[in-house]
């Protein structure tokens, strides 16, 4: 089935999200649509699954115009949705959630799955999906789940599946995995529309790419360009994917950790008995598929972390059993994993934002009497600085994008006196303009003769980044290798292949 | 000069309570006319229908209005001025639940839900009134003592609620439900005993506060208005101080908006709920300092009324802002003041002003009513509550 926009057009406000549009997925391919964060991918595809209603513009199926108002229609026309963020109910089975809104009630209204249960079955064997309808979904892993959500929008004859930044949420095993799905689907015959702004996996699958930019087709594209050109059409500008990095001497350890181990508040261990330690001017990435421990260990690094065995020096003084806030002052800057959930308070300014750890010391507070002139004067200086794009340093800090948001928890954490800088996942969900800036900023700290402990699950980003790489397998590091090993290599150590 | 986190309340911000307001007295008006025995006779006849049910409204409404306010009928040669005792006896309700009224929206602005502002009120008021009627004191001091008495029981009923929950994690709305139990029986207790009981009473009361220890009167003796309504403003303004203003406010602000991150800028989030929950219960102590020393003069099982409860009322239909607040409080005081003229003036009964009380808090809380209603596009509905449900 193919299917085909023409001149779809969307504004909010005074913002075009999309302005006129025109798009044509062929019978069988996978056509990838290429931008980053807030370039309108989303809003287009809402538009596609009637979850939007356009300005003006129009959708042709196999030629025919149709009318899309909600997802009903849509699923009528045989256009499937997988959201990135997954619409199944936690507690239900897969089966449960499959049915969901499609339920037929057997004798006395008693829920009938066995049909669903059978065609479950049979799409999943087709395409080697491995889904038991039984399961219940807060047991499956995430990349099961997102299958899960395949499989719905098969089962309601979806003939083109929009899969919406699918791989944003999954391990790098897991992004493969998806891949050949994606690729076992086209060779059925069903088209996918693949959202995304990871060049790597679009080269990998896409037959056709199309790349949007700021509401507006600004080109195709082919898979066999280079990233580098792919980035540059996507960001309107010469973009180094790779940052360049000089060496230079490095210095004494600055951070030691030593024997230290993890627990839950259960006592079961979440890392056991790691060692490692970090130099001034040096980064050790801490490379792994995520649940491995990283995070736990990241969050000690700040004292973070309840039950904590063991040592981690920072510059000769002991971190467990300082406070938080003693620890944040004792030179140690905290990108924390998750912007959203733990790095910034979405409902205060950004002004606020910026002065979370110091709000109380001069020259922000004197007393207890804070000073708000001056929190607003160093916001001003901030934004210059960190080239926060925003309306008014008063605004809440929601109202930034992804890599804004991130600016600001950098800037927050690096103007406090730093020896270390432990960052977690720093880039996870930027688009590519925000993550050359991290990236260049974090080799910026390291080039000041900074120690930085780097914790990301992106093959890419530990081998541009890192002088030294640990990888972390399920709770203990596995092997401390140099920076000139392969992604292959990475890649095995980080699923828990030793001796590769 | 720009300011951090400072608005006026603009008018944006008072058109869903104030549209609330106005729709929860149209329902009031159905509900007076239909529940009239008079009206009802012409239920047959639509026009004198709407005549009669149209005269109860008006004489319904403007009892309200003379009760609450300004009364013509209550001058007199000599004091023309004495119309204005209804706005009198508003300022007197309303100032302890502005208090009350704070020591909710505090806590909410940290993320906490206090229900327990009448167990605090209750314990405030114990320690005003028994510094109040058992010391002699000198005229002043003997004032400050109790208000500071009744500052700091509350402040430690309320505090062990933020200790609780900050080392234990027990909950604070089940805590303060409890404590509201605790804080009762206690005082019903307390006026069984030889201390608290009033002296030749066998009826739990307590003896009267000494004059010493009373509010001073503000208008003379005529009317009951007295210092406590400035004690309460007072509070307001130091509560919106305390909260864009100060270094404290700032923890409570970030930790009610989002516990982890507070956590991990290095904000001490037990330390915070503790002095939180102990400013508010301070609040609400002082709250029933002002009630006991203001005008009511002893205690009595019922001492605390609905305060504490109503304090929830105001805190949310003020969107948890000092100010909105003390405009909620104001007017919750005009309606309880006016509802007793209303029901002794017309065959409305006073309970009309708990529904229309309980319309306005319903219609705020579903402010896509308000909005199908009055055909708006853009009213700003989110607010500064930041309480969380059992799983925040």
């Amino acid at each position: 089935m193919s299917l085909e926009l023409r001149g779809i057009t969307k504004s909010f406000g005074a913002l075009v999200a999309n302005d006129s549009i025109d798009l044509k997925v062929e019978n069988g391919e996978i056509h990838a649509i290429l931008g980053e964060n807030g370039a309108g991918k989303s809003t287009l595809m809402n538009i596609v699954y009637g979850l939007v209603a356009p300005d003006s513009g129009e959708i042709l199926v196999d030629g025919i115009h149709k009318t899309i108002k909600e997802p009903r229609d849509a699923l009528a026309s045989g256009i499937g949705m997988v959201h990135q963020h997954f619409m199944l109910v936690p507690v239900f089975t897969v089966a449960e959630n499959i049915v969901l809104g499609h339920e037929k009630s057997g004798f006395a209204g008693r829920l009938e799955l066995g049909d669903a249960r059978a065609r479950i079955k049979e799409v999943s064997d087709q395409f080697g999906f491995d889904v038991n309808p039984d399961d219940l979904i807060e047991g499956l892993p995430v990349g099961v789940q997102q299958r899960v959500e395949i499989i719905r929008a098969l089962i309601y004859d979806a003939k083109v599946l929009i899969l919406d930044e699918p791989t944003a949420v999954l391990t790098p095993q897991e992004t493969d995995d998806l891949l050949k799905i994606m690729r076992e689907l086209k060779s059925q015959g069903t088209s996918i529309i693949f959202i995304t702004h990871k060049l790597r996996e679009v080269k990998a699958v896409a037959d056709r790419i199309t790349i949007i930019r700021r509401g507006k087709v600004v080109g195709n594209a082919s898979p066999t360009d280079s990233q580098d050109e792919l980035a540059s059409l996507m960001v309107g500008r010469q973009v180094e994917l790779v940052p360049e990095k000089f060496s230079h001497v490095i210095g004494d350890p600055v951070l030691t950790v030593k024997e230290l181990t993890i627990r839950d508040i259960t006592g079961r261990a979440l890392v056991t008995n790691i060692n490692f330690e970090v130099r001034a001017g040096e980064i050790l990435a801490i490379a792994g598929v995520q649940g491995n421990g990283q995070s736990e260990v990241a969050r000690a690094m700040v004292n973070l972390e309840e039950y904590v065995e063991g040592s981690i020096i920072v510059d000769g003084a002991q971190v467990i059993g300082m406070s938080v806030r003693e620890a944040l002052h004792a030179g140690i800057a905290f990108v924390p994993e998750s912007r959203e959930y733990d790095g910034l308070i979405a409902s205060m300014s950004i002004a606020e934002n910026l002065i979370l750890d110091v709000h109380d010391r001069p020259p922000y507070a004197h007393g207890i009497q804070m000073s708000p002139t001056v929190v607003l004067a160093e916001a001003e200086k901030r934004k210059v600085e960190f080239d926060i794009r925003l309306q008014s340093v008063s605004d809440p800090i929601s109202s930034l994008s992804g890599g804004n948001k991130q600016k600001v928890v950098l800037a927050r954490e690096l103007s406090r006196p730093v020896k270390l800088l432990v960052a977690s996942q720093p880039t996870r969900g930027l688009d590519v303009g925000s993550i050359e800036f991290v990236h260049k900023r974090i080799l910026e700290e390291r080039d000041a003769g900074r120690a930085v402990l780097l914790f990301s699950t992106e093959l890419d980003e530990v081998l541009a980044l890192a002088d030294r790489i640990a990888v972390m397998y399920r709770g203990e590091i596995l092997a401390i290798v140099p920076s000139g090993v392969t992604a292959q290599e990475l890649g095995l150590l980080m699923a828990g292949v030793v001796n590769a | 000069m720009r300011k951090l986190n400072f608005k006026l309340p603009s008018f944006r911000a008072l058109k869903l309570p104030g549209l609330s307001f106005l729709l929860a007295m149209f329902f009031g008006a159905l509900l007076i006319a239909f529940s009239d025995s008079t009206v009802l006779k012409h239920i047959g006849h639509p026009i004198d229908f709407i005549k009669a049910g149209g005269v109860a409204v008006w004489q319904s409404y403007l009892a309200l209005f003379q009760g609450s306010i300004y009364n013509p009928s209550l001058a007199t040669p000599h004091d023309s001025l004495l119309a204005w005792y209804p706005l009198s006896e508003t300022l007197v309700s309303a100032a302890p639940l502005i208090l009350a009224g704070l020591s909710v929206a505090l806590a909410f602005r940290a993320g906490l839900f206090n229900i327990g502002a009448q167990g605090q009120f209750i314990f405030g008021s114990i320690a005003a009134s028994y510094v109040g009627f058992h010391f002699h004191l000198p005229i002043g001091i003997h004032v400050i003592l109790s208000v500071l008495a009744a500052i700091v029981a509350g402040g430690i009923w309320g505090g062990l609620v933020g200790l609780l929950k900050a080392r234990t994690g027990a909950h604070e709305v089940i805590v303060t439900i409890m404590l509201n139990y605790v804080a009762l029986y206690f005082l019903m207790w307390l006026l069984g005993t030889t201390t608290f009981l009033r002296p030749g009473r066998k009826d739990p009361i307590s003896p009267d506060v000494l004059p010493s220890s009373r509010m001073p009167l503000l208008a003379g003796n005529n009317y009951r208005v007295n210092f406590g309504i400035f004690i309460a403003l007072a509070a307001a303004v130091f509560v919106w101080w305390l909260l864009s203003r100060s270094t404290w406010g700032f923890r409570f602000r970030a930790v009610g908006a989002n516990t982890a991150a507070a956590k991990t800028a290095g904000i001490s989030v037990p330390f915070v709920m503790t002095s939180v929950m102990a400013i508010s219960g301070a609040l609400a102590g002082l709250g029933g300092a002002v009630h006991v020393l203001g005008s009511d003069f002893s205690l009595t099982s019922g001492t605390a009324g609905n305060f504490g409860f109503d304090a929830i009322t105001v805190a949310l239909l003020g969107r948890a802002r000092p100010m909105g607040t003390v405009f909620a409080s104001l007017l919750f005081g005009a309606l309880r003041a006016g509802g007793g003229t209303m029901q002794a003036n017309t065959n409305t009964p006073i309970d009309i002003v708990l529904v229309i009380q309980a319309l306005v808090v319903l219609f705020i809380a579903a402010p896509s009513v308000v909005k199908w209603v009055f055909r708006l596009k853009n009213l700003k509905t989110t607010g500064e509550l930041a309480a969380k449900g059992w799983n925040g």
